[in-house]
């Protein structure tokens, strides 16, 4: 799969193979949604391609699923977890649900998969944004697709939760085989579970392994002036060090995790 | 209570009031009630405008039912959709001004066309109702998976191919349509109540789609016929039994709700 | 011929109606403006234009008793205005469907009432004479009350103002700098309702809309920055409705039996197509798309 961008964001290209996990990292406005909206065929390139499975452009069929940063769900809406679960499956189709024995032994199977079934028969607008949102990624695993993309999954949610959805991912890529594009504004609870990280700056984008890219050099290269990635207690800084040498007087933008103390 | 009128009385607004809660349901989903007060209201116009050409009346309703949902989605699509919805409704009623000021119609068929003549209606108006009632149904089965998801999370539909543009001009047609279906019977002003009061009612009762769509089909039901029923008894207008009949079910609804809660929570082990 | 004959028919300045329409337009008009360009931003057209219907319902029931219209239209909007703000829930979709069920119940009291004052009253009721309404029937005594509760409504509003402004624009920023929410939402709500009765009774439930949306929402076309909308939309708002009178009166000049084109309906097709021709520019530069859902999105620079 390759994405060659050119709006905001100019020669990005990247790849992510089957049951991979790759993280889109960059701060807010940096273009990550966007290209979000790209794969998913929303959003078109001024040049460029994304193609998935071989065949480019956009998709009717669910290859892709896809989990939206914010999850508004009205609390008195008649839709239980397991009815929005469902639509996963069908809900692109004409004509009313047909339930049948095998459509609900899929829901059960994907809600044990994202450790919903304690909630599935609740209303889904009063469930919380982490339930809510294991929702929202049962509702796209359940069609199968070859390539799950997530906007910001961990935006809201506090540490212990955001390792939990971390490792249901992991796992759900390992065992699956589904390739996984998650976006985030902070790279650290990703950092073990990321095969690839795609790091977004200033309209470009570096991608390699965590290795590879998180390193002074390279990221310095990518903001156009000196950055200090700096390890500590097992995360990682992202530190604006003195502006390079001979660099224009505009104020450089911060990088991402600046602010992280 | 069961001379020839009053069984017309019954069944047509059956037909509507099943009808009007499939559709109430959609529309208290997708939170357009304005749209759903907007496009009967302005279709109003249109049977003032036929009345003045000599064409028939649903004909007029139907041609401006289906110009302000095409002006809402229009419009909509560049501003936000209230403004649009506001602008609309507020144009067309311009227009239906203008006619009546050329028209010598009296005033008594603008009541009619507001709040409805449900003790009036003639046999051979029961089967273009029963007709548009089958064709609402009909578009409602046809789009109801999508149309739910839409009206749910429109960006997950959006990135599943549902365009949520083209949703948004469906129910607007399907309002369109229903409006065509009831203004006749109930009038504008009363369709309105039967598409927000049952549908709003009936999901305090259950949490499943499809059973709160039946269910506000019932109350619409129990709300048109009780009013119907009650109107004839104190001969005063079935237009204020509907609307507070309607406005009842939604208070018994949501005390309903809050009571479920509260004994939920007692019920809940603390911590 | 002189053009300025041709343009404006004989007799139009020194004709008192006219008089009239042009006084009473141009403040409903200003009022309108500046409650609307919040009503735009904060999504409650619906609740604005309910309002007029509701209000409807309470000026017929005021007739009914013998008391002045103007009371029960203010009265039981006021009294709507708190029951939609009771049941109302933040999101846009609750507080419509608050506002669709109180208006719903009201249209029930409509109906009764009408019922009722062509019954025993035999009069044709206030509802529909309200909803058209029209501003050369205006009376000139009304000028006063219309000038006192203008000011009255744009008083609330400038002690609104400032955290009216934050609530709309930025919600949760607002909840954190400790902004009575409730309190600025049911106030604006009130300055609403007082707004649209004023303008209901005198200019027509039709013309109420049209000038509570329209020219706000061609202001905020033009302009992002609130205070510059404000000023905008009042100059759209009297300029329209002038121009409106103007066309109405011209016709009726025009044609043979005096019978010219209502002047509620001329206003509003004015309305429209400022709001139209506003709206083209923006189509041929930077594509900006509205959002359904988020009242505060459509304010943001994109």
């Amino acid at each position: 799969m390759v994405l060659a961008g050119r709006t905001i964001l100019d020669r990005v290209s990247f790849t992510v193979a089957p049951g991979s996990f790759t993280g889109l990292i960059g701060s807010n406005g940096a273009g990550k949604t966007t290209l979000l909206k790209t794969i998913l065929g929303l959003v078109k390139p001024t040049s460029g391609t994304v193609s998935i499975g071989g065949a480019a452009g956009p998709r009717r069929d669910p290859i892709v699923g896809y989990v939206p940063q914010k999850i508004a769900l009205e609390p008195d809406a008649p839709l239980r977890a397991r009815d929005l679960i469902g639509l996963g499956l069908d809900g692109h189709r004409y004509g009313m649900t047909r339930p049948s024995a095998r459509r609900r032994n899929l829901i059960d199977e994907i809600l044990a998969a994202v450790n919903a079934t304690r909630f599935a028969d609740r209303r889904v607008g009063r469930l919380s944004g982490g339930e809510q949102q294991r929702v929202m990624i049962a509702h796209a695993l359940i069609s199968r697709p070859r390539l799950l993309l997530l906007d910001e999954p961990l935006a809201n949610l506090d540490i212990g939760s955001s390792h939990e959805v971390v490792e249901l991912l992991r796992r759900i890529a390992t065992d699956q085989g589904i390739a996984i594009v998650l976006t985030a504004h902070d790279m650290n609870p990703l950092l073990h579970a990321m095969d690839r990280i795609v790091y977004i700056a200033r309209g470009r984008a570096v991608s390699g392994t965590t290795a590879e890219v998180v390193r002074t050099e390279t990221l310095s290269e990518l903001y156009g002036y000196h950055v200090e990635v700096i390890h500590a207690a097992g995360r990682v800084l992202v530190a604006a060090g003195e502006a390079g040498e001979g660099k224009n007087a505009r104020t450089p933008p911060a990088p991402p995790d600046s602010q992280v103390g | 209570m069961f001379e020839t009128f009053m069984i017309n009385a019954f069944e047509t607004s059956a037909i509507v009031a099943i009808v009007s809660g499939v559709v109430g349901f959609f529309t208290v989903l997708r939170g357009a009630a304005f749209a759903a007060h907007a496009i009967p209201n302005g279709a109003f116009a249109g049977a003032a405008g036929a009345s003045l050409l000599g064409i028939s009346k649903l004909v007029g309703l139907g041609v401006f039912a289906l110009v302000g949902a095409v002006l809402i989605a229009a419009l909509g699509r560049r501003s936000r959709s209230d403004v649009a919805t506001a602008l609309t409704v507020a144009l067309l009623l311009g227009l239906g001004d203008l006619f009546l000021s050329r028209s010598e119609e009296y005033s008594a068929q603008v009541f009619a066309l507001l709040f409805g003549d449900i003790l009036g209606v003639a046999s051979y108006q029961i089967v273009p109702t029963a007709l548009l009632g089958l064709a609402c149904i009909l578009v409602i089965l046809m789009l109801y998976r999508p149309l739910l998801l839409s009206s749910v999370v429109p960006d997950v539909a959006e990135a599943r191919g549902i365009s949520p543009r083209w949703m948004d001009l469906a129910f607007l047609i399907i309002l369109a349509l229903v409006t065509t279906m009831a203004v006749p019977i109930v009038g504008a002003f009363l369709i309105f109540s039967l598409l927000i009061g049952p549908a709003a009612a009936a999901r305090a009762f259950t949490d499943r789609p499809l059973p709160a769509m039946v269910m506000s089909s019932c109350i619409a039901l129990v709300v048109v016929w009780a009013a119907i029923a009650v109107s004839y008894t104190t001969n005063l207008p079935v237009g204020f039994f509907v609307g507070s009949f309607s406005g009842l079910c939604y208070g018994l609804g949501r005390g309903w709700a809050i009571w479920g809660d509260r004994l939920r929570m007692s019920g809940r082990p603390a911590g | 011929m002189d053009l300025s004959a041709i343009i404006i028919e004989p007799g139009f300045f020194s004709n008192q109606p006219v008089q009239t329409a042009l006084v009473v337009s141009a403040i409903t008009a200003v009022v309108s403006a500046v409650v609307g360009v919040f009503t735009v931003i904060r999504g409650q057209s619906f609740a604005g234009h309910a309002f007029s219907d509701i209000g409807g319902a309470g000026a017929s029931g005021a007739v009914l008793v013998g008391a002045q219209p103007l009371l029960g239209f203010v009265t039981l909007n006021v009294a709507a205005a708190g029951v939609m703000e009771m049941i109302g829930i933040r999101r846009a979709r609750g507080r419509d469907l608050a506002t669709g069920i109180v208006l719903g119940v009201a249209l029930g009291f409509s109906a009764l009432f009408l019922f009722l004052a062509t019954t025993y009253t035999s009069t044709s009721g206030a509802t529909v004479s309200i909803l058209f309404g029209s501003l050369f029937t205006v009376a000139p005594s009304l000028i006063p009350v219309v000038a006192v509760l203008g000011a009255f409504v744009m008083a609330l509003i400038a002690i609104l103002y400032r955290p009216l402004l934050l609530t709309s624009i930025d919600y949760e920023l607002a909840a954190v700098r400790g902004v009575p929410i409730r309190l600025v939402g049911i106030g604006y709500l009130i300055a609403l309702a007082l707004a649209v009765s004023l303008s209901s009774i005198t200019i027509g439930a039709i013309l109420s809309t049209a000038l509570l949306v329209g020219p706000p929402a061609t202001a905020l076309r033009l302009t992002k920055r609130t205070g510059t909308a404000i000023a905008v939309a009042s100059a759209v708002g009297v300029a329209a409705a002038w121009l409106g009178i103007l066309i109405s009166y011209d016709t009726a000049s025009w044609s043979a039996d005096g019978n010219g084109w209502p002047v509620s309906f001329c206003i509003v097709a004015v309305v429209f197509v400022f709001y139209v021709s506003a709206s083209f520019p923006s189509r041929l530069g930077h594509r900006v798309r509205g959002h359904h859902q988020e009242p505060v999105k459509s304010l943001e620079p994109s």
